[in-house]
């Protein structure tokens, strides 16, 4: 096992590097850059781009300006943003909370529910309980979610106002009733695509199992129906949802980025849209080697677990 | 609420008045209809902006939301105010040759200061910050926003606390203006830092502004404290918060719900004019801005050469069609880069009249004759060429499809090759990269009307000039009509030179101008003090006068 996990690890330092060699070309030989933004400024002229550039260490041949940078991060420092002045860590920091809030009430409950639904529909299938909800989850699946939302918006808050349109929490008032008033829209509409999806990934699992000889042989043994779906085909069909929950963790902290700009949350998806559309390098290579490592854990994880529940994978 | 234009006598006698006028200012702002604003700063305001407040540090590169948080923050020498005439704030007076703070020459300033002026840890405010802050500007080491005109002053002299000379190595009149948007730093915070560009002030600032830095959200908000020590008129709001909404539809929606008090750049949407306009609890204004479109036309390419060709574009442009169709019929036509708002203002150029017979007479009689493809043609020279502008930016690009077809119909072919954000004005804008750009241009500096940079030859960068004439115009009598203006402090002997340089540029037509911007600006019943001023890139200039009428 710690073999296994070395060898993966090694893996994984090789793929950071690659990744961080091609996301810095591409961000650096993308024209345009950091002093764009100032070109239509009144007063701005060429002289001043270019004196701010040098200083900013912008001229300096790329593989320098990488060496640079990777030789800090080695070192722990992950360089100061050109949009905001502060360290990139903090800077991801303070979006990684509201990401997290939001992200993590509507993975909680896009599985729950999905879950619950795909089983259902699985066990009757072709009933009408199956066909809405495969319908439904068409509908939610074909329809973008920054049309849920200003649904949502126009309905709840502009009509009846029973949520607020926007926002993290009202400025000033920073109660946990106050996050959750503002949470409840962004996470459900959030959630809508996701339980579509785990429902459907759910439903196709579990009739996976279903007709399995195992489930025979348990119900033949005379397990109670309840044990049967419980333990041989829910436990069973789990198991592929490991994976894709493993490979969700990088989602989860990367934000969405639709729904946090239609509900003016600042998470990491508006943060790396802004940091991108400001050519802000720092924060967008921090962002950039946060969700590598993100994805590689995940995976990593998901492995170690699928590995640990399923002894096939660990003898191979 | 519109601009009220004014005449030039009333005008004139206002910049007469400048140095005197600082007491009688505030009086300005405040309508007498309304209730008198509180005695203790009360309530609080929440400023949507569409783009994120990021840059505090005032003396660094800044986009216009960085410029609306400043101006709440600091103060800078003079300021201008809505009719454009330069008003004392940190100094006690506007220097004029009359007051002896100006020489005959303009090369001697004599700056006197407030003395009843203390930074926000109460530390006095003393000539020694001007002092700073002008040197800060020229450090090599420092990333400074601009350096034109600072890099004219020398000898800066501290007299005394409250008085400050300096010498300028040459005459330069827009000087006064670039002082308007130079805001001052504490010399005691900023002095011992080994390295300014990442000071901790320019995370948490202090300064002497009527707000004192309150807390930020990155991301979300920044919300701003009275201070209650302020010199000047204000503040009468207790928080101040810029909350940062990412998109135009949604700082719309939470204009209508409530949960912003005033929509702030980018303002309302023009398509939403109409329903906003008939919002209850809400007030909603037209608000012309200093910001002119029009197609800049690269004078290094062959296509432009021919004064013909430049004016038979002009004149195949249906710009009434394109303000009422796609901008709501909000915005006004111009025939020069300076809004009509400004003193310097030229109203006496020939107005544009669009006529397609017109353009391809003008064409045909300077010998640009019909390919077989219908694109006309003269000594190998095609007269095809692209147009750019921002990718994503709808009534742009409708605009770019509608003068396609009127260009067509003179046979010429423009083509849409439209870049991403940093792309576009990246070096493709600066260095001249383009044959023709569809763009919107503040071209004064303040209320000041020289356009150096914008259209002397010096400045092209792609020529390895200075400036940022990206149209590389080059024409001998406006650069020297623009030397002469810099030359001059008085706005009456300065009007009749520029009126010449925007004649000159109606002529050679170097950029195409379509119109003067319209903003759709809203806010909350109930909320007094709110100014336009066309002389400052932002609404909320001076959030120090905001109140609630309650």
């Amino acid at each position: 096992m710690a073999r296994y996990i070395l060898n993966r690890l090694g893996q994984s330092i090789i793929l950071l590097v690659i990744v961080s060699i091609i996301g810095f070309s591409v961000l650096h030989l993308t024209p345009g850059g950091p002093l764009s933004q100032y070109a239509l400024t009144p007063g701005m002229t060429q002289e001043a781009m270019d004196r701010i550039s040098e200083q900013m260490g912008l001229n300096r041949p790329l593989p320098v300006q990488y060496l640079d940078w990777a030789w800090r991060l080695l070192q722990g420092d992950w360089g100061t943003s050109y949009r905001d002045n502060q360290p990139v860590l903090d800077v991801i920091g303070r979006h990684l909370f509201a990401t997290f809030l939001l992200m993590g009430s509507s993975t909680v409950i896009s599985i729950a529910i999905g879950t619950w639904i795909g089983i259902r529909g699985a066990t009757h299938r072709y009933s009408v309980f199956d066909y809405t909800a495969t319908v439904g989850a068409m509908i939610a699946l074909s329809i973008p979610t920054f049309w849920f939302g200003l649904v949502a918006i126009y309905l709840f808050s502009l009509k009846l106002g029973w949520f607020p349109a926007g926002n993290m929490y009202t400025i000033g008032d920073q109660s946990v009733l106050n996050y959750l008033h503002h949470l409840i829209m962004p996470s459900v509409v959030l959630a809508l695509v996701n339980i579509a999806v785990w429902s459907r990934y759910m439903r196709t699992a579990t009739l996976d199992v279903i007709n399995q000889d195992f489930v025979k042989t348990a119900r033949a043994k005379g397990a109670s129906e309840r044990r049967v779906l419980m333990k041989h085909i829910v436990g069973n069909a789990l198991l592929p949802m490991i994976t894709l929950a493993g490979m969700q963790l990088p989602n989860l902290l990367s934000g969405a980025l639709v729904t946090e700009t239609v509900f003016t949350w600042p998470g990491m998806g508006r943060l790396f849209l802004d940091s991108l559309g400001y050519s802000d390098y720092p924060v967008v290579m921090g962002l950039l080697m946060f969700s590598a490592i993100l994805v590689l854990i995940g995976n990593l994880i998901a492995d170690l677990v699928a590995a640990a529940i399923d002894p096939r994978i660990r003898l191979a | 609420m519109t601009f009220s234009h004014p005449t030039r006598r009333k005008t004139l006698q206002m910049l007469g008045l400048a140095g005197a006028a600082g007491a009688l200012a505030p009086n300005l702002l405040v309508s007498a209809a309304h209730a008198a604003p509180p005695e203790t700063p009360t309530g609080q305001i929440v400023v949507g902006f569409s783009q994120e407040p990021t840059v505090f540090n005032p003396l660094m590169p800044r986009i216009e939301v960085d410029d609306g948080v400043q101006f709440s923050l600091f103060d800078p020498l003079f300021r201008v105010d809505t009719q454009g005439v330069i008003q004392p704030a940190l100094a006690a007076e506007v220097p004029t040759v009359a007051n002896g703070g100006l020489s005959e020459d303009g090369l001697e300033w004599r700056v006197k200061l407030r003395d009843d002026v203390t930074w926000h840890d109460g530390t006095p405010f003393t000539a020694e910050d001007v002092k700073f802050t002008l040197e800060l500007v020229v450090d090599p080491n420092f990333r400074s926003w601009r350096t034109l005109g600072h890099n004219l002053v020398r000898d800066i002299t501290v007299v005394s606390p409250t008085e400050i000379t300096w010498r300028m190595e040459e005459t330069f009149s827009p000087y006064m203006s670039i002082l308007a948007e130079t805001f001052m730093v504490p010399k005691h915070i900023l002095e011992p830092e080994a390295d300014r560009n990442t000071a901790p002030f320019n995370n948490a600032p202090i300064g002497t502004g009527a707000f004192k830095w309150g807390n930020r959200i990155a991301g979300d908000h920044l919300e701003l404290v009275a201070n209650t020590e302020y010199y000047g008129e204000g503040p009468y709001i207790e928080r101040l918060i810029y909350k940062y909404i990412p998109d135009l539809t949604v700082l719309y929606t939470q204009f209508k719900s409530g949960d912003i008090d005033i929509a702030g750049v980018q303002y309302i949407s023009q398509d939403n004019y109409a329903e906003a306009s008939k919002l209850p609890g809400k007030v909603v204004n037209v608000v012309p801005t200093a910001t002119i479109e029009s197609i800049y036309l690269n004078m290094g390419r062959p296509q432009f050469q021919d004064p013909a060709v430049r004016e038979a574009l002009y004149a195949a442009l249906d710009k009434q069609t394109i303000i009422d169709a796609l901008y709501y019929g909000l915005p006004t036509p111009s025939e020069t880069y300076l809004p009509k708002q400004s003193y310097y203002y030229n109203g006496d150029l020939p107005p544009h009249e669009f006529n397609i017979d017109r353009a391809n007479k003008l064409l045909d009689d300077a010998g640009w004759a019909r390919g077989s493809d219908g694109v006309r043609e003269k000594d190998g020279v095609r007269l095809a060429f692209t147009n750019s502008t921002t990718a994503g930016n709808h009534l742009r690009e409708q605009t770019q499809q509608f003068v396609q077809q009127t260009f067509k119909d003179i046979g010429v072919e423009m083509t849409i090759s439209n870049l991403p954000p940093a792309v576009m004005w990246g070096e493709y804008w600066t260095m001249s990269q383009f044959d023709t750009v569809l763009v919107g241009i503040t071209f004064m500096s303040g209320a000041d009307p020289d356009v150096s940079a914008r259209f002397h030859s010096d400045s092209i960068g792609a020529q390895g000039g200075k400036g940022a004439n990206n149209g590389q115009y080059v024409n001998e009598e406006v650069d020297a009509l623009l030397a002469e203006g810099a030359q001059t402090f008085d706005p009456e002997t300065r009007k009749p030179i520029y009126d010449k340089i925007q004649s000159i540029i109606r002529d050679d037509l170097p950029m195409l101008p379509m119109f003067q911007y319209a903003t759709v600006r809203g806010h909350k019943e109930g909320i007094m003090g709110i100014e336009p001023n066309i002389n400052t890139r932002i609404d909320t200039w001076h959030a120090a006068a905001y109140y609630w009428d309650k």
